[in-house]
């Protein structure tokens, strides 16, 4: 066992001094800070179209004039002026804009909006559905329907989320969840296969440098593949903590000194508007109160249970990389190079290529069917689809099933894997074929 | 130290060893000799429990061999390899405390060693920075570091110039003579005559010869000398004790033939014949080399198995 020890120790720190995994370790977090600072600069650009505009309106058809309800970004202001009069306006207050609405409004293009600058859908859509609200409510009281139950009968919908747990209803963003799925499912994904490759190509290095009968005839063989496969593992675990922890430690600095701020100002509006103590959620409040898309963003993000997700990427990582590398160690037994190695790697990585592909479309909006459960039971599609399903929720029995599966699993994959490795490492220049596999497993120690 | 019992090791498709048995003492050089895929690397890989045997037993020192006998052999296989990126001291401390060594001790031999072999500013350099010769010299000192009792080497001076080889062969001869046991490989025979205390000889999986070196080659002396003398070349009638083999003619009235003594017939006798004829220089008993009794044994072993 002690040897087991030294070669984890060895195949770790060959690994984590390479000047590479050092670079990798703070680039990530750097490159997280970056995304971070992008998003902050886009809401604070949204933020300035939140500014108030003004909308001078011209309506040939006077139906509209007057109706238009001003929102806390568009004030809409009846024009007196010409049409070509107005335009010229506009050249002046770069800001305004100037809508048109011709005397047969139902024609198409008979609506026009001009502005200095390009105007931005939020405020064309405001005024398209305005003006569609507006345009329905006079046909409608033409027909002689009451304007007071014409409101009585109008509804206003808002979906907000809500999921039952066992602490009661808790906030929930179907957005986020989503996001959450599809970055697990990615990273394990990548992770399996990174650190997958990289015992592999121990292996080969080993037997191509020929150092491999040296160690073998020091310790077993299977104590040199579980050594290197736990070493790797480990660097990878490693990686990954950093990762979390610089990334968490740029993040919440950044967020101090950029979105805090902002989130506490606006909920100081909040407050100040609504004069009560502010509950973050995620539906909007029914007082029509601006939210910055960083305040927003910030909120569906508190919706996503971060422990839970990165515990179980931790363990689905390392299980799943067990399973994996594990074969990843046997195919690297079997050959002589790394060209060599893509006639076995593609097979093995087949269901893990299925359940990623599977994940952008099927799994993550169907997360609870039971292709899905299914995927996420069987230890060679586990890591991914259970990444995919985490954020939705997964009841504790198929969680609780589903890591069983994947210790039986890498317990497995180990055993047919030491089998193949111990031959396979001896063997020069033979090219390998399937069957010689299943021969090598035969054969007696 | 080692005796090995009948054993048989087969791969798919053929046998590596059939029913081999030797006995190696403690304190000997010993060549395993034999043409290429003759079953040594295969013997050898068992000896170190690489491989395990179909049938058959290893003991080492009496008893049966076994991991806790991994420590106390030191191993250094045909293809050499260390890890290419890895530092020398690093790597080797590593390879001895797979051997058991604590790290302290593995750094303080190593030291000793690499002044020995004047390697010193090349601690902190990686395999892939050194020739071929340097890496070599590496590799022998990473089998030697624990200590071993029983050294095994397989083909040992291939790839090292001569210069080296000499150095190495000098290093494996001082640990002899500090008790180590040596094993070793070869297909070249000049090195078993030079080294080896006793030889067995690989042939197709089985092992067609061994013994003491002496032994072997005072059981392949066929009678046979050489004489060089000084004066004009001599008619022999047919009375002389023995038959020529072959005749030379050297320059300056110098002589020499190649006899095989008759049956019953003594050197003295020759002696005794030649000395009123001529003037002799020199008689010398010629005996096979090594390289001719394993031809030979080759050889004969050849038609049988085909």
């Amino acid at each position: 066992m002690n040897k087991v020890l030294l070669i984890i120790q060895r195949e770790y720190l060959v690994r984590v001094r390479k000047k590479s995994f050092i670079v990798m370790i703070f680039l990530v977090p750097l490159l997280i800070l970056t995304m971070f600072t992008i998003i902050y600069l886009i809401a604070t650009y949204s933020d300035d179209l939140n500014k108030q505009r003004t909308v001078w309106v011209i309506d040939q058809s006077h139906i509209f004039s007057g109706k238009f309800q001003n929102k806390h970004n568009i004030v809409f202001k009846d024009s007196q002026k010409q049409e070509k009069d107005a335009k010229a306006d506009l050249r002046k207050n770069e800001d305004d804009f100037l809508l048109v609405i011709s005397e047969n409004y139902t024609k198409a293009d008979s609506t026009r909006i001009y502005s200095e600058k390009k105007p931005n859908f939020t405020i064309t859509g405001e005024i398209q559905d305005q003006m569609n609200d507006i345009s329905t409510n006079s046909a409608m009281i033409k027909q002689g329907i009451d304007t007071a139950k014409l409101h009585a009968i109008k509804s206003d919908i808002s979906i907000s989320a809500k999921q039952i747990t066992d602490k009661g209803e808790e906030d929930s963003s179907v957005g986020a969840a989503y996001g959450a799925g599809i970055a697990g499912a990615i990273l394990v994904y990548l992770a399996l296969f990174i650190y997958g490759a990289q015992v592999m190509r121990g292996v080969i290095e080993e037997k191509t440098s020929r150092i491999i009968e040296v160690i073998v005839s020091s310790v077993k063989p299977f104590q040199l593949m579980l050594g290197k496969i736990i070493g790797v593992g480990l660097v990878g675990l490693t990686q990954f903590l950093l990762w979390i922890i610089l990334s968490t430690g740029v993040t919440v600095i950044a967020g101090n000194f950029l979105v805090k701020d902002k989130v506490t100002t606006v909920q100081k509006e909040q407050q100040l508007k609504t004069n009560q103590p502010v509950k973050v959620q995620t539906s909007p409040p029914s007082t029509p109160v601006p939210q910055s898309p960083a305040m927003e963003a910030y909120n569906s993000l508190k919706t996503v249970h971060f422990a839970s997700i990165l515990s179980c990427f931790l363990f689905y990582f390392l299980a799943g990389f067990f399973l994996y590398s594990a074969l990843f160690a046997a195919v690297g037994s079997a050959v002589d190079s790394e060209t060599e190695t893509q006639q076995f790697m593609f097979p093995i990585t087949l269901p893990l290529l299925f359940t990623y592909i599977l994940s952008f479309s099927f799994l993550i909006n169907n997360p609870d069917s039971s292709l899905a459960v299914w995927l996420s039971i069987i230890p060679f599609t586990a890591p991914v689809a259970m990444m995919v399903r985490i954020p939705f929720g997964v009841p504790g029995w198929q969680l609780a099933l589903s890591m069983v599966m994947m210790i039986i699993g890498f317990i497995f994959t180990t055993y047919i894997a030491a089998r193949i490795y111990r031959v396979g490492i001896l063997m020069y220049g033979k090219k390998a074929s399937y069957k010689e596999l299943v021969k090598w497993f035969f054969y007696k120690e | 130290m080692l005796s090995i019992r009948n054993i048989v090791k087969q791969y798919a498709g053929h046998t590596a060893l059939n029913d081999v048995s030797l006995e190696v003492e403690k304190g000997q050089v010993f060549g395993l000799l034999g043409p290429n895929g003759a079953g040594k690397t295969s013997l050898i890989r068992i000896i170190n429990q690489i491989t395990a045997p179909d049938s058959g037993e290893v003991y080492f020192d009496g008893q049966k061999l076994d991991q806790s006998h991994i420590e106390r052999i030191g191993y250094m296989p045909e293809e050499r390899g260390l890890y290419k990126k890895m530092e020398i001291g690093e790597q080797m401390i590593y390879l001895a405390r797979l051997k058991g060594l604590s790290r302290a001790e593995a750094t303080r031999r190593l030291k000793n060693w690499f002044e020995k072999l004047e390697m010193q500013s090349w601690w902190n350099k990686k395999i892939e920075e050194l020739s071929k010769g340097m890496q070599q010299k590496a590799q022998f000192v990473a089998t030697v570091l624990h200590e071993p009792d029983l050294i095994i080497l397989d083909e040992p001076f291939s790839g090292f110039d001569p210069v080296n080889a000499e150095i190495i062969k000098d290093e494996i001869l001082e640990l002899n003579r500090k008790g180590a046991t040596i094993l070793f490989s070869t297909h070249r025979m000049e090195s078993v005559e030079e080294l080896c205390d006793s030889i067995a000889l690989l042939n197709k999986s089985h092992k067609i010869l061994d013994g003491k070196v002496k032994n072997i080659k005072n059981s392949y002396r066929n009678e046979t000398y050489l004489i060089d003398y000084n004066s004009p070349k001599i008619d022999f009638n047919g009375s002389q004790p023995f038959t020529i083999v072959e005749e030379t003619n050297n320059d300056d009235n110098g002589n020499s033939i190649k006899i095989k003594l008759n049956s019953g017939a003594s050197a003295n006798d020759v002696l005794q014949y030649l000395i009123p004829k001529v003037s002799i220089n020199k008689l010398q008993e010629v005996v096979p080399t090594m390289n001719e009794i394993f031809i030979e044994k080759v050889n004969q072993n050849q038609p049988s198995h085909e």
